[in-house]
């Protein structure tokens, strides 16, 4: 069974706050009613994830980065051939664009949620900063599965 | 007029050269930089590949207790977390001592197998594709998946489901999707119920044939463009790989086996157990990565090369029967010329696929598969190697445990540091048949590139965050001021600093 919503988290636990979206999710578990919802997790992203899209109805990345305003971005990602990729990692827009590609049809409306990190090292732990911005996204993606609508989601697109 | 040194390894007077870097080098894991150094004549003097290295992951695991090892070392890296997993697992088995029961044997070969089958995947029709198909230095904006998802839809449709299929059985195996449990000191946590088993099944003569026809377009390819793939980036190596007692390709256990450049077997069936007795670790002041070698041969010629063009080329035979006969066409092919050429990596890792995919099928009929005997415990040793063929090479974890069970010592040698030399002796030999004297550009920077994704090194990097993966092409005078700087940022697109 498929469940319509798809809530993909990306990150290594064991590089400081690359952990952040692997914890958003556990979170979640912890916190949040979860009908009609399926939680992944990897490392990150790659191509067969198109695969994991097939038959939703929403879905949103979740992801730590570097460059995000604090303490995180929310945004609809568009297939988008200017995305290119330049790792065995694949950015969220590659992987909606490879669905198009091979599936021949647009992909579900998608979001990426991006939780600004400050450091990614091996064995580093969770900064101070980003437990703060772990807290903020838990609330912000429990408003979101309160209503979980297209619609309703671009509202809260930054 | 500056001199210039044979190897390009070190210029003789670098003080007066310009230096142009490509960090990162892109469609590899992790961070690796090359840098050239050449004269007003744009002749270069020097190219080397800088690596990061895993040294920072052995002091992580350090007062770990030994029976962690097999799950932490999965982070080190997002794309072969089950290979560490598994070699991590046989170096345990040896800490409890166990010999491990057919059913627990056959869930991890299970396992590795489908690990190989999807890591090779992804390289060839994600990494290395739209160089292929497209050329090395076509437009760059088209040079990726994408491009390829558009230009040969079904090409990259089959590359997804082949993944992805790799991706179930390590799932199946494994028990999870990613930080997999499913090895373990002395065996395996689960078996493959029969559910399963018939779910792999359904799937898994489609995945034989797609791989098949890999194989077909790694060779067109080759046949295409015989004298590129012939010459490109084309050195003779000394050689390192596994093979199983009957000289057969076993890409999870066996003895080690080393041959000179020409041929001449330097050992085999090497107990890997003292690897520490043949290789060995040299350092240079100028690489985080270290440089091992034959020590028969000492630091300066015994390097080497491991991976799928190694074991396609060293292993007596393959012992499945599509794979036999797609290697022996390679051997055979105009005279042998793939088996030594660079580019031909790319074919023989095709084959090494579609051997996965056949070796999963066969493991699949195998009724062991569903047996309940899955630890074998004897007695504890204080030392234990692990050695396995990764997708990219020889794979080598030792590990030393003290009386409380804790990790008090820890060496990897990952198949990226075995081909370290290999790969830069490869971006030497591209930087003379096509840098040297030119005007440089993107695309010719490409064919340094190329190169090196024809090991598909893994640097550990399984760090991703958004924004994190730009590209740098420094230029600087002669003076060692900066003329120009091009980068590109993680979204793909280029600019231009003042």
């Amino acid at each position: 069974m498929t469940f319509p919503i798809l809530i993909l988290a990306v990150g290594n636990e064991s590089r400081g706050d690359d952990a952040l979206a692997p914890l958003l999710l556990r979170q979640l578990k912890q916190h949040t009613d979860l009908s009609g919802v399926e939680l992944l997790e990897d490392f990150q992203l790659q191509i067969e994830h198109a695969a994991d899209l097939v038959d939703r109805e929403l879905v949103i990345f979740v992801d730590a980065g570097m460059d995000t305003p604090a303490p995180y971005s929310f945004y609809h990602a568009r297939p988008d051939d200017d995305h290119t990729l330049f790792s065995h990692a694949l950015a969220p827009e590659a992987v909606l664009t490879t669905y198009l590609r091979i599936y021949k049809q647009p992909p579900p409306p998608s979001y990426v949620l991006c939780l600004r990190g400050e450091q990614f090292e091996l064995g580093t732990q969770l900064t101070q900063q980003a437990r703060q911005h772990l807290q903020l996204a838990l609330e912000f993606m429990q408003k979101l599965l309160q209503e979980p609508r297209a619609l309703v989601w671009e509202g809260y697109c930054i | 007029m500056t001199e210039i040194t044979d190897n390009l390894e070190t210029a003789a007077h670098p003080e007066n050269l310009r230096r142009v870097a490509i960090d990162p080098v892109s469609r590899v894991e992790g961070h690796g930089k090359v840098t050239l150094l050449l004269d007003e004549n744009d002749r270069i003097h020097q190219v080397r590949l800088h690596i990061v290295e895993f040294r920072g992951f052995e002091k992580f695991i350090q007062g770990r207790p030994y029976w962690e090892a097999p799950v932490m070392v999965q982070r080190l890296c997002g794309i072969c977390p089950v290979s560490h997993h598994i070699a991590a697992s046989k170096a345990m088995d040896m800490i409890v001592g166990a010999t491990l029961t057919p059913t627990a044997e056959k869930v991890r070969r299970l396992m590795h197998y489908g690990q190989i089958l999807q890591s090779h995947a992804l390289h060839f029709f994600h990494l290395c594709s739209p160089d292929l198909l497209f050329g090395f230095d076509s437009d760059v904006a088209k040079r990726n998946i994408i491009g390829v998802a558009a230009a040969y839809p079904e090409i990259a449709k089959q590359g997804v489901l082949l993944r992805k299929f790799g991706q179930e059985v390590i799932r199946i195996t494994a028990g999870k999707r990613i930080h997999g449990t499913g090895s373990i000191p002395g065996g395996v946590n689960k078996n493959v119920n029969i559910e399963e088993r018939d779910y792999l099944l359904k799937d898994v003569e489609q995945m034989i044939t797609w791989s098949k026809e890999a194989v077909d377009i790694a060779s067109q390819l080759f046949e295409q463009n015989l004298k590129l793939y012939n010459n490109f980036g084309t050195f003779k190596a000394h050689t390192l790989n596994m093979v199983r007692a009957d000289g057969a390709m076993d890409l999870y256990h066996g003895g080690l086996r080393a041959r000179d450049m020409d041929g001449n077997t330097l050992f085999d069936h090497y107990d890997y157990r003292h690897y520490w007795d043949i290789i060995f670790e040299d350092v240079k002041p100028w690489s985080y990565m270290k440089f091992p070698f034959l020590r028969s041969l000492g630091p300066e010629t015994g390097w080497y090369r491991v991976g799928p063009l190694t074991r396609v080329t060293q292993s007596d035979f393959i012992p499945t029967t599509l794979a036999e006969h797609a290697r022996n066409s390679f051997m055979a092919f105009n005279g042998g010329s793939a088996t030594g050429a660079t580019l031909g990596t790319h074919w023989a890792r095709m084959i090494e696929m579609l051997h996965s995919a056949e070796v999963i099928r066969d493991l699949l009929h195998d009724p062991d598969l569903q047996g309940d005997d899955l630890v074998n415990i004897g007695e504890r040793q204080e030392r234990g190697v692990g050695v396995i063929e990764a997708p990219r090479g020889t794979l080598i974890h030792h590990y030393k445990v003290d009386e409380h069970d804790q990790i008090i010592r820890c060496n990897l040698i990952v198949s990226t540091t075995h081909n370290n030399q290999a790969m830069n002796e490869a971006i030497r030999q591209v930087a003379r048949q096509y840098l040297d004297g030119k005007k440089l550009t993107e695309g010719l920077l490409n064919h340094i590139e190329v190169a090196i994704r024809a090991f598909d090194p893994c640097l550990s990097c399984a760090t991703h965050a958004l924004g994190k993966m730009p590209l740098e092409v420094e230029l600087l005078d002669t003076e060692g001021g900066r003329v120009d700087t091009l980068t590109r940022s993680a979204n793909g697109t280029f600019y231009q600093q003042e």
